[in-house]
């Protein structure tokens, strides 16, 4: 399998605190790579540094084996890499069906249009049309984001990014706060994706985790703690002391996560 | 959009269309133009006046409303954009409509130039940036009055006629032809500014004001779209002033003052912001009103003004145009 994403010794730096440590990370082609680890092991700070909202302090970031460290975050999400925010990131004055409008126009390489209307494109529509349906969210297409109830808008927010088209996705704990019955839904959805999507996922439920994820890195205060296929790191005896142990204490914390 | 259009499209694809439908009040609008022209031929002077000062509001609000970027020193263009047109008349060429395209193309220069300005920092720096601008321009202005006349203002601007495909028409001091030429020229750019708006540009827009991270995050360039419409809303400012700076045959250091700056983002407030309209329903709310006040009593037309802004803005804009509302039960 080829590598689609990589970086090479990445390290964010926050004052004097290691956000992201020497991290070198490989997501191969079609991958279902997730990412875990405590509160605070910054994971989110790496996927911020591959999706560009973040400048590494040191370190590279390949796509497809060229440099992309430098490239701007809308210059990246063109080249295919789209990201899901953990804290829902959506435009509140626009309705659902416009912003996915305005996303798969975007994607199509027609959002520099500047004299017909956004709905007068009839591919544009029909891609629209497939993901409002997707995503349950047809009857609410004409309502304003503002006002939608929050799995209304956690579906959104996934369906947004899959208007991308993504090549890699980096999924940041998408169903969290989603009640328990959509949350095998929107993980079909992710799965029906075509199998050459690479996916990088972080999230706190181990069941989904291990359900969903071939490969498993484990980050622990900024660096890679471990790294290996499902099994061997549900079974890794120093994983399960830092994580997954059976202590209350680590239970709590992964509660809050 | 007519029925027989969209019957057979998805319930989808016509909600989609529908976003640029036009409405009754739109159309309604578009007909009171050339309406007051035709009615109301005494007041041409007054209502050229309501017309460039709506065309100006209507620029802000496409930066403001749209984009969300707030500027306390929109007159910046408004004023680059009179000086053009009244040199140009002086030194160059006489014909307004030349002058106008001059002036139009100076201050989008202006516009594109300045808009690095605004790209970074916080709604604060933009506010001071924008603030500042003005004020080198405006002392710009000043100094330089070998060219500008400075304090004294730029006299002795002679317009010719207007030459259009129905004949030639000269600018008459009932100042009918003035208004004409103000009213094309808005009507004109409304209906440009109503077509970018309704665009995938004019959505991306308001998606950045509402979110730069996810706008940036489907592919989107958030500096390139705020440059674009900064040079687009300059330009249109700038004609707002060329029209004043033509009509008048003056250009004074007044177009380039604080209060003209704060005076277009009091009548885009009144309007309402983002819906395209707001600066022409501002414009005719805030000069009639002047007009009203002043005759009644001319030395408290701030008070009045102040009032008003203070019950506007605590009522609601939406409360107080529908008075049915006002005593009802709140639901």
């Amino acid at each position: 399998m080829s590598v689609v994403l990589e970086t090479r010794s990445l390290v964010k730096r926050f004052g004097g605190l290691a956000a992201t440590n020497e991290v070198s990370l490989k997501v191969e082609r079609g991958a279902r790579h997730a990412l875990i680890g405590p509160n605070g092991a910054g994971k989110t700070t790496l996927i911020n540094l591959l999706t560009g909202v973040l400048e590494p302090s040191s370190g590279t970031i390949a796509l497809d084996g060229s440099d992309i460290t430098h490239l701007s975050v809308h210059a990246r999400v063109r080249r295919g890499i789209v990201r899901t925010f953990q804290i829902n990131q959506l435009f509140n004055g626009l309705t659902p069906l416009s912003s996915l409008a305005l996303t798969v126009s975007a994607q199509q390489g027609k959002s520099a249009g500047w004299w017909k209307p956004l709905g007068s494109d009839a591919a544009v529509a029909v891609e629209c049309e497939n993901l409002l349906e997707r995503f349950r969210l047809a009857d609410v297409m004409d309502l304003s984001v503002g006002l939608l109830a929050y799995g209304k808008r956690r579906l959104l927010e996934i369906a947004t990014a899959l208007a991308c088209k993504p090549r890699v996705l980096l999924l940041d704990e998408p169903v969290a706060g989603v009640p328990e019955g959509d949350r095998q839904e929107i993980f079909e959805t992710i799965n029906a994706l075509p199998a050459e999507v690479s996916i990088l996922l972080i999230e706190h439920d181990m069941d989904l985790v291990f359900n969903f994820a071939k490969t498993v890195t484990v980050l622990v205060g900024g660096a890679v703690f471990a790294e290996g296929d499902v099994a061997s790191i549900s079974n890794d005896p120093r994983v399960k002391a830092v994580y997954l142990g059976e202590d209350d204490a680590a239970d709590a914390v992964l509660a809050h996560g | 959009m007519n029925h027989a259009d969209t019957a057979g499209l998805a319930p989808t694809a016509r909600s989609l269309r529908g976003y640029a439908r036009w409405r009754w009040w739109e159309l309604a609008l578009y007909a009171a133009l050339p309406l007051s022209w035709l009615l109301l031929p005494g007041q041409a002077l007054l209502l050229n006046e309501i017309a460039i000062v709506a065309l100006f509001a209507v620029s802000l609000d496409l930066i403001l409303g749209y984009a969300g970027i707030v500027s306390l020193g929109h007159a910046a263009f408004f004023g680059f954009g009179s000086y053009a047109a009244a040199l140009f008349a002086k030194n160059w060429m006489p014909d307004p409509l030349t002058g106008l395209a001059v002036a139009v193309g100076a201050s989008a220069l202006l516009g594109l130039v300045t808009s690095v300005l605004i790209l970074r920092g916080t709604d604060l720096t933009r506010l001071m940036v924008t603030l500042g601008v003005a004020s080198v321009l405006y002392e710009l202005a000043n100094k330089l009055d070998t060219i500008t006349g400075g304090a004294d203002g730029l006299q002795g601007v002679v317009m010719g006629p207007l030459v259009t495909p129905f004949g030639r028409f000269d600018f008459d001091l009932s100042g009918r032809v003035a208004y004409a030429y103000s009213l094309l020229v808005l009507g004109v750019s409304l209906f440009v500014a109503r077509r970018i708006v309704y665009s995938p540009f004019g959505v991306s827009l308001q998606a950045l004001r509402d979110n730069r991270l996810r706008a940036a995050s489907i592919g989107l360039s958030v500096r390139l779209r705020l440059v674009a419409i900064y040079t687009i809303a300059a330009a249109i400012a700038g004609a707002a002033g060329a029209l004043l700076a033509q009509t008048s045959g003056f250009a004074s250091l007044d177009v380039f003052d604080f209060h003209r700056s704060a005076e277009v983002l009091l009548v885009l407030v009144i309007g309402g912001t983002g819906y395209l309209y707001g600066g022409v329903f501002g414009a005719i709310v805030f000069k009639l009103l002047h007009d009203l006040v002043s005759a009644w009593t001319p030395q408290y037309w701030n008070f009045w003004l102040g009032l008003f802004l203070v019950v506007l803005v605590l009522v609601g804009r939406d409360r107080l145009v529908r008075p049915w509302t006002w005593f009802g039960r709140k639901r």
